[in-house]
């Protein structure tokens, strides 16, 4: 999550060949929480996913190390992958859900690189099942799940039944680090292999990039001897 | 040294060098003072002198895990909640 980012000198985009990549933060949060209701024996089996290309099962393993039970890794790659957005991936996480009967779909809150928070709400549009957004608190209660959400006024306590699709933020819990011992005992674990086209989602993208460009660079500060120096500067640049 | 101390003695080495590799000042900062702390006690022979140095070690590990998360955790804060941290220092939100 600390790299340098450059935009592409034709700026159709932002370099990633050579930039370390990791698991997003707000999904790190989601893997925990799942691994966590498991423990509490609310679960019986964490899934995790990831679309992209072959480098994306270092970041499955890395949900494996801390706990999951098995992966799937839905592939793509090249042009299907640079245009792959919010969209084609909730698609697919709604084949999968269905496919694999989940109660419940625990993702981040939204991707530090295209800050979109729009994949959680999505899937649950094209399942159909309620949703459980910036999640601060999650509990389960029989056949519902009780949701505590940062909104912008405070915090709002929801009850919603499941199956459900959570999003994750970041006070949700605090997720454990995968160590070397919890990397080898992953190594067991199983990650399956699919494509998009296997689960019936047609990968186009409804959205066209047409320029990226870097932020304004900030100017200096302008140090200043005393205060009167400082009122003066302030009045003739018009502030007061 | 006793032998099933010495697995976990290499254990313990193992897993602090791949958590130094994300280490702030650096992977090799953080493997020279590993092995100078290592090499240290290397004639070390009571094995409860070893078990207390093997605990400090994972102790070390606990500190390492916290330290990490601190980082992205703060790091988040700064790039997501800036709203809630202004409110907390008492600033008006900057005008343009």
């Amino acid at each position: 999550y600390i790299v340098t980012i450059r935009v592409k000198p034709d700026h159709s985009g932002v370099v990633t060949d050579g930039v370390k990549h990791s698991m997003n933060p707000f999904c790190e949060i989601a893997v925990e929480e799942a691994v966590k209701l498991k423990e509490k024996k609310f679960i019986k089996e964490v899934v995790a996913v990831s679309c992209g290309p072959t480098q994306v099962t270092e970041t499955i393993r890395t949900a494996l190390a801390m706990g999951c039970d098995r992966g799937i890794h839905v592939e793509v790659s090249g042009k299907d992958y640079e245009a792959m957005g919010p969209l084609q991936i909730a698609k697919i996480f709604a084949a999968l859900a269905k496919k694999e009967e989940a109660s419940l779909v625990i993702l981040g809150k939204q991707a530090i690189d295209d800050d979109c928070n729009q994949t959680g709400q999505m899937t649950a549009a094209l399942l159909d099942w309620p949703q459980g957004t910036f999640a601060s608190e999650v509990t389960i209660d029989g056949e519902k799940v009780k949701v505590v959400r940062e909104i912008d006024g405070g915090l709002e306590t929801i009850k919603i039944s499941m199956p459900a699709v959570l999003t994750a933020d970041l006070r949700l819990n605090t997720p454990r680090y995968a160590t070397l011992p919890n990397i080898m005992k992953a190594k067991k674990k199983k990650i399956a292999n699919m494509k998009p086209a296997d689960l019936g989602v047609d990968m186009v993208s409804r959205v066209e990039v047409l320029r990226v460009d870097e932020p304004p660079t900030r100017l200096a500060g302008v140090k200043v001897e005393t205060v009167d120096d400082l009122v003066a500067k302030l009045k003739a640049n018009g502030t007061i | 040294m006793a032998n099933p101390l010495r697995r976990e003695v290499r254990q313990l080495y193992k897993n602090l060098l791949y958590l130094g590799r994300e280490y702030p000042q650096g992977a090799d900062y953080f493997r020279e003072r590993l092995n100078s702390a290592f090499v240290k006690n290397k004639y070390v022979t009571d094995p409860k002198e070893i078990r207390k140095l093997v605990d400090c070690g994972e102790d070390v590990i606990k500190e390492l895990g916290t330290l990490y998360y601190l980082k992205e955790y703060s790091a988040m804060k700064k790039r997501f909640y800036e709203e809630e941290l202004l409110g907390l220092l008492n600033i008006g939100r900057p005008t343009d």
